[in-house]
């Protein structure tokens, strides 16, 4: 399947990317966080376990087992810091 | 129910002057606004950028309001939050709330507030005279919201 993935604030810095489409050949949230940390460097410092992160599927935030539809916008974003 | 992602600057007293206007069944508007700080963290701070998801922001904060009239009998709400670069003293948001009483709009405010700071994807980069830093979420935060949970 394919996915939009977005990446915002100090992940959208660190990973220089604010926007890629991927081909995903996985299941679940936690598929794709496993894929994205195997490429290394600063995608498997920042997504590492233990960091926080969060995962919005369709604009809305999931669990790391949630299944992903086909043609989905997932989003990974740090915290949230507004108010 | 108004709900507004902007980077314009907000003017709180006509956001609630045009909340009561033409009506007379409101008896308690509270409001709560939130302003740019010029210390952090024990650092100067020159200028906050705030950057948001579009789409996702109105979404979950349609989404906390929908809680708080689920929750609470309320008349309106406006909720306005800014994007963009501000300076200190600038406002970053305002929360307005009206209802028959009191107890309503005080809990209601504070209540989407809290909700607010963990769900609306908003994050805050400050400038320091160190440098710029991505501002990190506190637990204080996650304590706020965790209140509002029933059992």
């Amino acid at each position: 399947m394919t996915l939009r993935v977005l990446y915002f604030a100090r992940l959208r810095e660190r990973f220089g990317v604010a926007e890629e489409s991927l081909a995903f050949g996985g299941t679940t949230a936690a598929d794709l966080i496993a894929e994205l940390r195997a490429r290394g460097g600063v995608w498997a410092e920042e997504l590492a376990a233990g960091r926080a992160f969060r995962v919005a599927v369709n604009q809305d935030i999931v669990a790391f087992d949630a299944a992903l539809p086909d043609g989905a916008e997932v989003a990974i974003f740090p915290p949230v810091t507004g108010g | 129910m108004k709900i507004r992602v902007q980077n314009e600057r907000f003017d709180a007293g006509a956001e609630m002057a045009a909340m009561s206007q033409g009506r007379t069944d409101i008896g308690a508007l509270a409001s709560f606004v939130g302003l740019a700080r010029d210390l952090n963290e024990g650092s100067g701070v020159q200028a906050i950028t705030l950057e948001h998801y579009p789409g996702m922001t109105e979404k979950a904060l349609a989404a906390v309001v929908e809680e708080a009239a689920a929750r609470w009998a309320l008349l309106d709400v406006t909720v306005i939050h800014r994007i963009g670069r501000l300076l200190p003293g600038d406002p970053i948001v305002l929360v307005a709330v009206a209802s028959l009483h009191r107890g309503e709009a005080f809990a209601a405010c504070e209540f989407i507030m809290d909700y607010l700071k963990t769900r609306a994807p908003f994050w805050k980069k400050e400038e320091t005279p160190a440098g710029t830093r991505w501002v990190e979420a506190r637990a204080s935060d996650d304590a706020a919201a965790a209140r509002w949970i029933k059992p």
